[in-house]
């Protein structure tokens, strides 16, 4: 069976290059260099229908970025991205712009994503009414039913977004989400900037419309107790490369990479008593200037000379992979 | 004797829509050492019961009544000049954006020797080396050569380092964090956990760590208090109020967080949102979302039962993990 969502050496570079001025300089003899930022590096991951896919990473891993370039948001510097089984890598084709209707983003700061100038009824109505879901006159009736859907009275839809909580307003956006009717959502950070309290609700409202919508999610987050609550699979990324991917279970019971090892043992976690907290050694490094090999190593407690020799390449053993050279011939 | 003594602390904000309890009686107490984990949403309060014990709440907010007593003296009866040699010497804040502590056009030397010079006569070079050992005891790699730098040529996890540095400078006997980590990634935030931990074992400095994440403050914190709606719903030893609170708030909170190996399952949610402090219900301020509310909980606001030391919930129907489970 295709898997609904398939990505194949996704990679996406940040080029800047030379202006007038730089360019003189440049001829003049100045210490000058095209800076190119590698945010996602050859990622290859599948989703399959009805999976919940954690994508876990601190600021600056890329998480961000691949989950809008699947959004279709960004363009795909090399590689291909399919769904199911059509290549939608290039947004300009026609039938690869059907296909991604059926893949919607809801975003972190609902308030930077909704416009402040717009009635709740029109923000959530105006995608349905472009793609021919609903007629301006059945519009009202169809955002009732999308509010009701996410928990928000229908008597709301005149009222704009300043006048909602900040978990009702990520409600609207879900609600906006729903309105074209995807089945794959991708989440981005989307309950990083709520309360506690409301984080939890909106995280039960996110399974239940899993289970009535039959929806697929790809959820970005860099809350590892979210992830492991939410998620079937996790990703985990690392300055821009994909290091580990696991059964939630097997990778939180069982973490095979360095990294993620570090990561899962530096969570401050309920119940642990008192925790006497652990460091990994410095902090990630320029993606500017990334260190050669495995990105990790320079943080690593197991790093050897091929570590920084040598990129390592992917080792998938019963449904987990790892990119790690300890895993890969055993010696690092 | 605690180092701090808060009785009873009111911060009141006048404002156009009425007067907004922010802070409406407010009690506990910290010895030398000890860590103090101030928890709960956005709108609680917490932040302004910090800021109110260094003074620093700016019109339209008053403290309007109560005592903050440090080291048996009411910071309340202190003048301007007495206040400012205390802040940032004997009580120093750490907030959660270091952006708000440090100065972006002056050196990270010229704003450390300075708050070193600000509390005691000292030469420049003494107060110079004290920085650097303050640095690298947060854990700034080559302390010497980053005097020199400016805030914007650190990365954020470095610049919240180089805040905390300049609250530890003068040895303070009590720090309020507010959020310090919030903004930061989890190995950092592990990093700068850790240094605190050490920090306060080491040199008994007390402090006051004001956070949303109940899970931080379980591994750092000796006491936590709840606070909900500008009041401490609950507080008590740590261990005890995550294994057995009694305030249905303190419950919903613990349930609410995910992952600890309920995968999937739903979270306990706590119903509806944390009500307008400028109108606030008439009796327990939480009574709309409990599902424990009574008619007695709708007209009367609850008083604090005291169950030990420093330990206590304001509740009619304690007990709540129990209660709320079955």
């Amino acid at each position: 069976m295709t898997p609904m969502l398939e990505l194949e050496g996704v990679s996406r570079r940040f080029e800047k290059t030379f202006d007038a001025v730089e360019k003189l300089a440049f001829r003049l003899g100045a210490d000058l260099r095209e800076t190119c930022v590698n945010a996602v590096d050859t990622a290859s991951f599948a989703v399959g229908r009805g999976e919940v896919v954690g994508l876990v990473g601190e600021s600056g891993c890329g998480k961000s970025t691949l989950g809008r370039m699947v959004a279709g948001l960004l363009p795909v510097s090399e590689g291909t991205i399919r769904f199911e089984g059509v290549d939608v890598t290039d947004a300009r084709n026609p039938q690869a712009r059907e296909k991604r209707l059926r893949i919607q983003m809801i975003f972190q700061d609902p308030m930077s994503s909704l416009n402040p100038r717009m009635k709740v009824q029109s923000i959530i109505g105006e995608a349905a009414i472009y793609h021919g879901l609903t007629s301006r006159a059945d519009m009202p009736a169809y955002v009732a039913g999308m509010m009701a859907k996410v928990g928000l009275d229908p008597s709301y839809a005149q009222r704009y977004p300043h006048q909602f909580s900040g978990g009702q307003r990520q409600r609207i956006g879900i609600a906006r989400a729903l309105a074209v009717q995807p089945d794959f959502l991708i989440c981005d950070e989307s309950i990083a900037a709520l309360d506690v309290s409301i984080q939890a609700q909106v995280i039960n409202l996110f399974q239940d419309l899993r289970r009535d919508l039959d929806l697929t999610y790809l959820f970005i987050s860099h809350d590892l107790g979210v992830i492991e609550h939410i998620a079937d699979r996790v990703v985990v990324m690392y300055l821009g490369r994909i290091v580990e991917i696991a059964p939630t279970d097997a990778l939180f019971r069982g973490p095979r990479h360095p990294y993620t090892q570090a990561l899962l043992d530096q969570v401050p976690r309920l119940g642990a008593g008192r925790q006497a907290f652990r460091t990994v050694k410095g902090e990630i490094p320029s993606p500017l200037n990334p260190p050669p090999g495995c990105h990790f190593n320079p943080r690593c407690p197991m790093a050897g000379p091929r570590c920084r020799a040598a990129v390592p390449r992917t080792i998938t053993v019963d449904g987990h992979s790892t990119a790690c050279h300890l895993h890969d011939g055993g010696t690092a | 004797m605690s180092v701090l003594d808060i009785r009873d602390l009111q911060t009141h904000f006048f404002t156009d829509d009425g007067v907004v309890k922010a802070v409406d009686g407010v009690s506990f107490s910290l010895d030398a050492g000890e860590v103090l984990g101030l928890v709960g949403e956005s709108g609680s309060g917490k932040s302004v019961t910090g800021f109110s014990i260094l003074r620093l709440v700016d019109p339209p907010g008053r403290v309007v009544g109560g005592e903050i007593l440090f080291h048996g003296q009411d910071l309340a009866q202190l003048s301007n000049r007495e206040m400012r040699s205390l802040r940032g010497n004997r009580i120093a804040m750490i907030f959660q954006d270091p952006m708000m502590t440090l100065n972006p056009v002056l050196r990270i030397e010229t704003q450390m020797v300075e708050a070193v010079r600000a509390h005691e006569r000292i030469s420049h070079a003494a107060a110079r080396d004290r920085a650097i050992t303050t640095l690298a005891k947060v854990g700034i790699p080559s302390p010497a050569e980053r005097l020199a730098a400016y805030p914007h040529q650190f990365s954020g996890g470095m610049r919240q380092r180089v805040a905390i540095a300049i609250a530890l400078l003068n040895g303070p006997e009590l720090i309020v964090a507010d959020e310090p980590t919030t903004a930061l990634d989890v190995t950092i935030q592990s990093q700068i956990l850790a240094e605190v931990q050490e920090l306060a074992r080491e040199t008994g400095t007390a402090l006051i760590w004001i956070t949303h994440d109940l899970a931080v403050v379980a591994g750092l914190a000796d006491r936590i208090s709840v606070m909900y709606a500008g009041r401490i719903v609950e507080s008590g030893p740590t261990e005890q109020v995550l294994a057995a609170p009694q305030h249905p708030y303190t419950a919903g909170l613990l349930g609410s967080i995910p992952g600890h190996g309920r995968r999937g399952e739903r979270l306990t949610q706590i119903p509806g949102m944390a009500p307008s402090m400028s109108r606030l219900p008439a009796g327990c301020a939480f009574a709309p979302r409990c599902d424990l509310a009574s008619e007695m909980c709708r007209s009367t606001a609850p008083m604090v039962t005291e169950t030990g030391a420093g330990q206590g919930y304001r509740c009619h129907h304690p007990n709540a993990a129990q209660k709320v489970a079955t």
